[in-house]
């Protein structure tokens, strides 16, 4: 979709402002651009349509080059959100968000239905909105403005550029959802500029990690915060953060790996032993190849050993274990739920590989804690 | 007559040259009104020209400046060997005089419009004509307006000076009168010159009211 080659800026002072950098964007990404302040985050994007021209390298958007449109016409394809938003004081609402549909020539009777439209997706109500002055609205109406101009002619691409950051916290989380839930449903390939990675880690599909003009890596939330390809990456992350966001650790990083298992034909008294030397509560049963199939409670096995001849005739299914792709925000939602205070994790064959009990996460997560705590000390 | 009292004298001479009052209060509104067009025209394209090449702003507001220090006599006086004596010379002393308050304020109108707007405006994909007629303009016209009224003000007063180089206007009671020692006689250029400053400053304060774009009004 969206495609970066060796793409350099360089200013007529000699300062390289991007240096040659190289990636791409697929269709319904939300790529997020990130680094501190002069790391050629926001220079990056505003060279995709030509707000800032690059020096060197190819831009292409669907396998065309940006510098084969002429200018004005290749912005009015891309939807551009600012920080300041920009909306124009003299025009109502309504005008302002049919900037673009106007300036590609749009029949006004096209044009109405939708504004009206646009509103309501932003969540504004047409009829209290459309005929009033930016100046009348809060900064986040303003900016559900914004986001609605700039969808206007429904653009392929959008450019956003720290579309939040002026906002009070409140109104920035919840615009944040919002964007969120309107790419899943638009399916728009948007570049996100943004210095906070709190803001990163929640919106980006990826994140592209940027300093002194270049690169550095560009990877999924989850890669980035296990394998931060590069000091700085790791340190501007902030370790920190993977305790913030049981959302982003793996379920596997807090599973215990030795789990106690029985095949269903085993004996209740072979079973009782086994819980009893390895001081259980639950059994989990697998079959031959480790595939899950159930589970026995030490209390049901001793209550019933002198009925059954094997394990399998008290086994329960056992509705509540994850895949190993889960996060440990899975597993914490899912322990509440679990009659048996453990979740099996399993891999894509139906093989345990681990188990997550109330313990293991509670000492996963106070581990973490505890050593934050050493390093605010 | 000079042992008149000056209301004795105004109502004598008004009465003698009413005629005569009206003619010239003509010439003057011609003389504001042709200085005033080049002018406006002039001085909006100069303001939107320095706005666009920015290395020209001290050349143009620099100069248009100067003009203005050098006094109004003066300013007549250099402009008899380049367009002689009468109207021409007058109403090119009253345009060079009533063009920076112009040049400036639109220059400084558009420099107001918020970078955001302007940003957005072209993010957006409008061109440099679009920008300046449906973002900049519109945005800096009670600036603009503000000049104008301001350069019209002084115009009304600066023309009166006419007089002295033969282009007429109320300025000729005015000089008759103090020639003669007849104080009526200056009244008879003074107050309808007064009058119509005031009317000129109302007026282009409501066209400034007016096309106020109603997105930015209190």
């Amino acid at each position: 979709m969206l495609k970066f080659e060796n793409v350099s800026k360089v200013y007529d002072d000699g300062f390289k402002a991007v240096d040659s950098i190289s990636f791409e964007i697929p269709k319904g990404e939300l790529l997020v651009l990130i680094g501190p302040s002069g790391s050629g985050k926001s220079t990056t994007m505003k060279m995709i349509n030509r707000m800032e021209p690059h020096t060197s390298g190819k831009i292409s958007i669907n396998g065309k080059d940006n510098n084969s449109y002429v200018a004005s016409e290749l912005r009015r394809g891309i939807g551009y959100v600012i920080q300041q938003i920009g909306l124009f004081p003299h025009y109502t609402i309504e005008k302002n968000i049919a900037i673009v549909p106007q300036l590609n020539g749009w029949s006004p009777d096209k044009i109405k239905p939708r504004v009206t439209e646009l509103l309501e997706l932003v969540g504004l109500d047409p009829k209290i909105y459309a005929n009033r002055y930016p100046k009348e609205l809060s900064g986040g109406q303003q900016q559900r403005v914004g986001i609605a101009r700039a969808l206007a002619s429904d653009p392929e691409v959008i450019l956003m550029d720290e579309p939040f950051s002026a906002l009070d916290p409140l109104t920035r989380e919840q615009l944040q959802g919002e964007l969120i839930s309107l790419q899943k449903k638009l399916n728009k390939t948007i570049i996100f500029v943004t210095h906070d990675m709190d803001e990163a880690l929640k919106m980006g599909d990826r994140i592209a990690i940027m300093k002194d003009g270049k690169l550095l890596q560009l990877d999924t939330p989850e890669n980035l915060l296990h394998e931060p390809a590069h000091g700085f990456v790791e340190e501007f992350i902030g370790k920190h953060r993977i305790i913030q966001n049981p959302e982003l650790m793996p379920v596997i990083d807090i599973m215990s790996e030795s789990v106690i298992t029985s095949l269903p034909q085993s004996s209740p008294e072979k079973a009782i032993s086994l819980i009893r030397q390895r001081k259980i509560t639950d059994l989990i049963i697998v079959d031959e190849s480790k595939a899950l199939l159930g589970i026995v409670s030490a209390y049901d096995v001793i209550k019933k050993v002198n009925n059954i001849r094997t394990i399998e005739e008290i086994m329960q299914p056992i509705g509540h274990f994850l895949q190993d792709t889960a996060s440990a925000r899975d597993a914490i939602i899912m322990m509440d739920e679990s009659p048996f205070g453990l979740i099996p994790i399993v891999d894509e064959k139906q093989k345990v590989i681990g188990l997550v009990t109330r313990g293991s996460l509670l000492s996963a997560l106070s581990s973490q804690w505890t050593e934050t705590e050493e390093v605010v000390i | 007559m000079n042992n008149l009292s000056i209301w004795q004298q105004l109502t004598e001479q008004s009465q003698m040259r009413w005629r005569e009052v009206l003619e010239a209060t003509s010439v003057h509104i011609q003389l504001v009104f042709f200085s005033m067009l080049i002018a406006i025209i002039l001085g909006v394209s100069l303001g939107i020209l320095v706005t666009r090449v920015p290395q020209l702003t001290t050349l143009v507001l620099g100069g248009a400046g100067v003009m203005q220090t050098i006094p109004s006599l003066a300013l007549l006086g250099f402009m008899i060997p380049i367009f002689g004596i009468g109207v021409k010379t007058a109403i090119a002393a009253l345009f060079l005089y009533s063009l920076l308050p112009i040049a400036r304020n639109t220059y400084a109108g558009i420099n107001d419009v918020d970078p955001a707007t302007r940003e957005a405006a072209k993010g957006m994909g409008m061109t440099s004509m679009q920008i300046l007629f449906k973002v900049e303009l519109p945005l800096a016209i009670p600036v603009i307006m503000a000049g104008i009224r301001t350069a019209a003000v002084i115009n009304v007063g600066n023309a009166t000076l006419a007089a002295f180089i033969g282009a007429g206007g109320l300025g000729d009671f005015i000089f008759l009168g103090i020639t003669r020692g007849i104080d009526g006689l200056i009244l008879l250029g003074a107050i309808p010159a007064a009058l119509l400053a005031i009317i000129l400053e109302v007026f282009f304060s409501s066209v400034e009211r007016w096309t106020t774009p109603k997105g930015l009004k209190a």
